[in-house]
């Protein structure tokens, strides 16, 4: 009697478990394929590091991506700003499994130089946004658990599929009704505990289809440090194409 | 030979102005920077020849213009550089770059005076060729001559091939009399002659493939035509006998980059009327990165280098190990040291160094360099000259 009670509850249990998951991993899904098809994009993007107490510094950056069917998104960052780093780039080609591929570019000594990408967690350029929280967002990265819903918006816990990334989870609210966008992320250090905030603002739609935050602000709860990233000037008309993230291109892209 | 490359330039920009002219259609981009230097090197022991000076304050500045049209796909590109030392081989200018620069679909296509670098090892640049070497400029040789080209590359499934046209050679300049790094006799620009009669008009060629695929990134290439080094003879009288030979080079250069962990190699096979040489680095750099979510990353490099040369090298790096540490805070102001000592495998000489560099505000940079000549061996040609010559170095940036 007692057994059977267990085995429905263990059974019960289970399900929601594996549905859980399910709906987790198909909110991703549904994410991914919501924003298929930009083919490539082009925007400016400024970041505003500010520090505990309010001062500020920016770094301004060009960025080129260009959508791949079968792999992972491959992206052109050129710094701009500061002025001691400008020309200064990156190529990064994205992999739905493995570790990404990733190029540097030294303007001042012409230099093309392969990195390790395993460096997931450290911050990009001072920034409050570690690697991991810029590169492209991959559905196969992560394992989901869906949490719950709130109106339009979709709760989702997700585990970083690397070991060597800086979190054992984030926490993703999506809306439902705009295209699967997201509208905030929480992440937990390795110890659980919540680190950042990451909040998106300013969504318009381009092309009838892709919405894009104009801000997102990244707040570290446990260093009181705040990045801004203000994006401007989406292009997604300029037509990319792999020749625009060779080697070439990212010496081209720093001069 | 100065007006030689003043024509040359000319005739350059007369060539891609009357382009630029014909694809004004679409809006072009304009983008011109600024950048001062003030630089203060002292070297600290009593010098080993007559007339060196100690102290060198000095002041340098770039400026550079770009304007891009069609898209980005086409460019014209100028950077200039001049320098005003205590030693007049030092004060200097150049103009490093100056370019016309054309993209479409998978092949690129630039004409002008351009800086290339090829190779992946960090002590020692063995297969970098196309540039001469800025000699008075830095110590590591990292600072290059703007080099007269036609580049044309093209991106394949195969990797990327690239043709150079080289008509026109740069002598390296050698320090002044007040300058310290030098030999005992002066040597000047137009001691060195050339093997070619045709001497720096000499038409010389390079060919590269590259190609980047899983893990690994690989280059072979070849260079025929006058060597970027001199070769010196010294006689018995302690005179210098020296020319720049015509060469053949053939380089190959390796990374594999695996989780943390960059392996590297580089290679060349030379040849000239006097020698076959052969030499190598290889090694490889680890890093520790975000050490207990500080940020902070460490590297740590190891490299070998092996020289077949003896008399008749200009670089001293026989059979010596080199190691480094690369500390990158990753902080707002970009806080980096980089750490190095290199140790012959034979004979005493060692040599140590770091450099470290840090932005204040939006546009200054702070950048420190100290190189320590330690037990140096009598019996290096080169290197004993340079015994007495270890050197700290302060440079303020300015960028407008």
């Amino acid at each position: 009697m007692n057994n059977k009670i267990l085995i429905v509850i263990a059974v019960f249990v289970l399900n929601s478990v594996i549905s859980s998951a399910q709906n987790g991993l198909e909110i991703a899904k549904a994410a991914d394929i919501a924003d298929t098809g930009f083919g490539s994009s082009t925007v400016q993007l400024k970041m505003t590091l500010k520090n505990k107490n309010g001062q500020t510094s920016e770094r301004e950056m060009s960025t080129k991506t260009l959508e791949l069917k079968n792999d992972g998104d491959k992206s052109l960052i050129t710094f701009n700003t500061p002025k001691d780093v400008k020309g200064t780039a990156t190529l990064t080609f994205t992999h739905k499994i493995g570790s990404d591929d990733q190029w540097l570019y030294l303007p001042s000594i012409k230099r093309v130089k392969r990195i390790s990408s395993s460096n997931k967690s450290g911050p990009f350029m001072g920034s409050e946004f570690a690697y991991e929280d810029l590169s492209s967002q991959e559905v196969e990265k992560y394992t989901y658990k869906f949490v719950k819903a709130q109106g339009d918006i979709l709760i989702v816990d997700q585990d970083p599929v690397d070991p060597k990334s800086g979190y054992t989870r984030r926490v993703v609210s999506y809306n439902k009704e705009k295209g699967y966008r997201i509208e905030k992320v929480e992440f937990y250090d390795r110890k659980n505990a919540l680190l950042k905030t990451l909040m998106y603002s300013g969504y318009k739609q381009y092309k009838g289809k892709y919405w894009r935050a104009s801000t997102m602000v990244m707040s570290n709860h446990q260093s009181n440090k705040e990045t801004t990233l203000q994006f401007s000037d989406y292009n997604f008309d300029q037509e990319l194409s792999e020749d625009d993230f060779s080697q070439n291109a990212l010496k081209r892209a720093g001069r | 030979m100065i007006k030689k490359i003043v024509l040359f330039i000319s005739v350059t920009l007369f060539a891609i102005s009357s382009i630029a002219q014909e694809e004004t259609k679409n809006k072009a981009t304009h983008d011109f920077e600024l950048e001062l230097e003030g630089e203060y090197r002292y070297f600290f022991k009593a010098p080993s020849f007559n007339n060196q000076k100690d102290h060198f304050p000095s002041i340098a500045v770039r400026p550079e213009y770009n304007v891009a049209w069609n898209d980005g796909y086409e460019s014209i590109t100028v950077k200039g550089f001049f320098r005003l030392d205590v030693d007049s081989e030092r004060t200097h200018w150049d103009i490093r770059e100056l370019y016309y620069q054309k993209a479409k679909d998978n092949w690129e296509l630039s004409i002008g005076l351009k800086k290339i670098y090829w190779g992946v090892t960090e002590s020692n640049h063995l297969v970098d060729i196309i540039n001469q070497t800025d000699a008075v400029e830095s110590f590591d040789g990292e600072q290059k001559l703007g080099q007269p080209m036609v580049q044309y590359s093209l991106n394949t499934d195969f990797g990327t091939f690239d043709l150079f046209y080289l008509p026109y050679f740069r002598k390296r300049t050698f320090p002044g009399e007040k300058s310290r790094l030098r030999f005992p006799i002066i040597i000047t620009k137009n001691d060195i002659g050339f093997q070619s009669n045709a001497e720096e008009w000499r038409q010389d060629v390079a060919f590269r493939w590259s190609h980047s695929f899983s893990v690994f990134d690989i280059g072979l290439s070849h260079f025929y035509g006058t060597g970027r080094e001199p070769i010196f003879n010294f006689n018995l009288n302690g005179n210098i006998n020296a020319f720049y030979p015509v060469i053949n080079q053939t380089g190959l250069d390796l990374q594999i980059t695996h989780d943390a962990f960059l392996w590297k190699a580089e290679s060349i096979y030379r040849t000239n009327i006097f020698q076959d040489m052969f030499a190598f680095t290889a090694g490889l750099e680890y890093t520790f990165s975000n050490i207990k979510s500080t940020g902070v990353d460490i590297g740590l490099i190891g490299e070998y280098l092996y020289d077949d040369r003896d008399e008749l090298a200009l670089n001293a790096l026989q059979n010596d190990l080199f190691f480094g540490s690369r500390i990158a805070f990753n902080d707002v102001q970009s806080t980096e040291i980089l750490l190095g000592g290199i140790t012959d495998l034979k004979k005493s000489s060692k040599i140590f160094s770091i450099e470290a560099s840090r932005r204040f505000g939006k546009s200054l940079k702070l950048e420190i360099e100290g190189r320590l000549f330690n037990t140096i061996d009598a019996n290096e040609i080169i290197l004993s000259n340079f015994k007495d010559d270890s050197f700290f170095r302060v440079t303020l940036f300015k960028y407008f």
